[in-house]
């Protein structure tokens, strides 16, 4: 069975996890590790995909830095998005040669950990046709941005479990003018680090690896 | 001629969005260099170059979303083996070839290390061999450029020269920042005797005077007394030595429209309210209106400033150098206060007091406190 290193990082800045992940990227391209799972949380961060339009960005740059809120433009798709503290992200460093060289259904299953996630939780979630995310009725409560190099997946997945949705009010989130909500705005208060471990056993099963703490061969 | 074609990028994908060519037409690209970006469902994938040359035709413009296997491009191979001729990318590339020209071994820990193929790679070293340069030249422009944040509709700041004051303002600031270790201490003092005098002379003040009578000629005088009773607060410090100023010359913080000016009251001590109320209103007018002579914002041995009178309840004014202390005067409002067991409503004001920790302590600074206090608390001076 393939492994997979689970790494929980904490909360980590959205520029040190960037280059993490590039180092990341560059060791898994070259085989000499294994795959990769970082779960992490990052301080107030509002990003812009490749693709995104500046125009869903609804703050100023002067008003996100009074409020404490970083910018950064990536090279994740997608469009502009919120990160911050109650907030679990997912950065997957996998290999898709190794698994399914199949974008579409490498997002299917990264949505599939999370909607597994949630039922666990007792939240009964799901997909909108031609939307990527997971949602639950028509709020969206997780946000899928990928980017791949040589096959190497990047960047990932945000779940929204005790994260303050009065940031979203900066962000038109991935350009769709649809409501957020969170794991806590259901009702459901837990913990980052159990709803880390509960989406890594679900991740493991739906890509089909072993997940395990830094295995570095 | 190798034709590049839009991959698949999986079972259910037909199509996919180019969204950035990473090389221009006419542009040398390496095999397996990243070539241009494509984006499908939410994700963004670097496609590879299927093979090493010139890019001589760029077929499908960045933003253009087309189906998978259309030929995005076209490259001219540059000599070689010709090998690649008519391969087609699918997304998925082998490793890197190994290159057989001689290299150093930090060139291949590099090349490895990113990646490169060193084998399309032309060399500047001595013949074409390829050098650490080469191989750094080669790498940053392939660093990550961060697009500039949201466009600017209109410009956000405004750029206008500071005035000479303000210039002058700012120097004698930090100046005093970085002379004087600053402390201040805070004492609440009842004003109600004050006042109470204030209110019954107010309207005979000013018909006497032809102007109003306020708080800050009581408070003026009751520092000159406390001033002299503690004379470390009235000096200066010049290198080791102690600087005793006999005089007793409190300069008085005027606010103008755009900055602020501190003349002096000389011999404070020596005027009764009457006369300090004269000399403050005389001095604040001069000095709004830009008539004070040079000798009038000079010799202060303290300074007074009132920014209660803007509705502040306590500040940390900063030194006026070569000064030791300031005494910043709060708002004086009627106060609910605990007398003797029983809530009383008094007017309450707070005084801070800044000063130089490199001469004077907290003990004495609060003693001369306490004697501003006790002066304004047992007021039974007549005004008029």
């Amino acid at each position: 069975m393939r492994k997979c290193c689970l790494r929980e990082l904490g909360r980590t800045d959205y520029g040190t996890a960037l280059e993490l992940q590039r180092q990341l990227i560059a060791e898994r391209q070259q085989g000499v590790i294994a795959d990769q799972l970082l779960l992490l949380e990052h301080p107030h961060v509002i990003t812009l995909g490749r693709n995104g339009h500046a125009a869903n960005l609804l703050a100023s740059a002067e008003v996100l830095s009074r409020a404490g809120i970083a910018f950064y433009p990536t090279d994740r798709g997608g469009d502009v998005t919120y990160h911050g503290p109650g907030q679990l992200v997912g950065y997957p460093i996998l290999d898709l040669r190794e698994w399914k060289r199949d974008v579409g259904a490498y997002v299917r299953a990264v949505e599939q950990a999370i909607i597994d996630t949630l039922a666990d939780y007792g939240i009964s979630a799901g997909r909108i046709p031609k939307l990527t995310g997971v949602w639950v009725d028509d709020r969206k409560i997780a946000a899928i941005g990928v980017h791949i190099s040589r096959w190497v997946t990047s960047h990932g997945f945000a779940l929204n479990v005790s994260t303050d949705l009065s940031y979203f009010q900066y962000i038109v989130p991935c350009g769709l003018t649809k409501p957020v909500t969170s794991m806590a705005a259901l009702g459901v208060h837990a913990s980052l680090h159990e709803v880390g471990q509960t989406l890594a056993a679900h991740f493991g099963r739906v890509f089909d690896c072993e997940m395990g703490e830094l295995i570095y061969d | 001629m190798t034709d590049v074609v839009m991959p698949q990028m999986g079972e259910s994908i037909v199509e996919g969005t180019l969204t950035k060519w990473l090389k221009k037409p006419g542009e040398r690209v390496g095999r397996d260099e990243p070539l241009f970006e494509i984006s499908t469902d939410k994700v963004d994938t670097e496609i590879p170059s299927p093979a090493a040359g010139v890019v001589s035709e760029i077929l499908v413009e960045e933003g253009k979303t087309v189906a998978i296997n259309t030929v995005v491009a076209r490259i001219e191979e540059s000599g070689g083996s010709g090998e690649d001729t008519g391969d087609k990318i699918t997304g998925a590339t082998p490793p890197p070839p190994e290159s057989s020209a001689p290299l150093s071994p930090l060139v291949r820990k590099l090349a490895r290390e990113h990646n490169l193929d060193l084998s399309q790679m032309q060399g500047t070293g001595a013949g074409g061999r390829i050098t650490k340069h080469d191989v750094e030249a080669r790498l940053a422009p392939a660093a990550p450029a961060a697009p500039p944040l949201a466009p600017a509709a209109a410009p956000r700041t405004r750029i206008e020269p500071l005035s000479p004051m303000r210039i002058k303002i700012a120097e004698h600031m930090v100046l005093s920042k970085r002379t004087s270790a600053h402390v201040t201490t805070i004492h609440r003092v009842d004003m109600t005797k004050v006042a109470r005098m204030r209110e019954r002379s107010k309207a005979d003040f000013q018909a006497a005077y032809g102007f109003s009578l306020t708080y800050l000629p009581f408070l003026t005088r009751a520092a000159a007394a406390a001033l002299r009773h503690f004379p470390l607060l009235n000096a200066s410090l010049d290198g080791s030595n102690i600087v005793y100023h006999n005089e007793i010359n409190i300069g008085i913080a005027v606010a103008l429209e755009n900055g602020l000016i501190v003349p002096v009251v000389r011999g404070a001590d020596e005027k009764n309210v009457a006369g300090l109320q004269r000399a403050i209103v005389d001095l604040a007018t001069r000095a709004r209106t830009r008539q004070l002579k040079p000798d009038e914002v000079q010799g202060g041995t303290f300074s007074i400033t009132n920014f209660g009178s803007y509705g502040s309840l306590v500040g940390t004014p900063i030194i006026n150098q070569p000064q030791v202390a300031i005494m910043g005067v709060g708002t004086v409002e009627k106060t609910p206060v605990v007398i003797d067991d029983a809530i009383a409503i008094r007017s309450i004001c707070l005084l801070s007091l800044s000063f130089d920790h490199r001469l004077i302590d907290g003990a004495l600074a609060d003693q001369f406190m306490s004697k501003v206090k006790q002066v304004l608390e047992a007021w039974s001076e007549e005004v008029l």
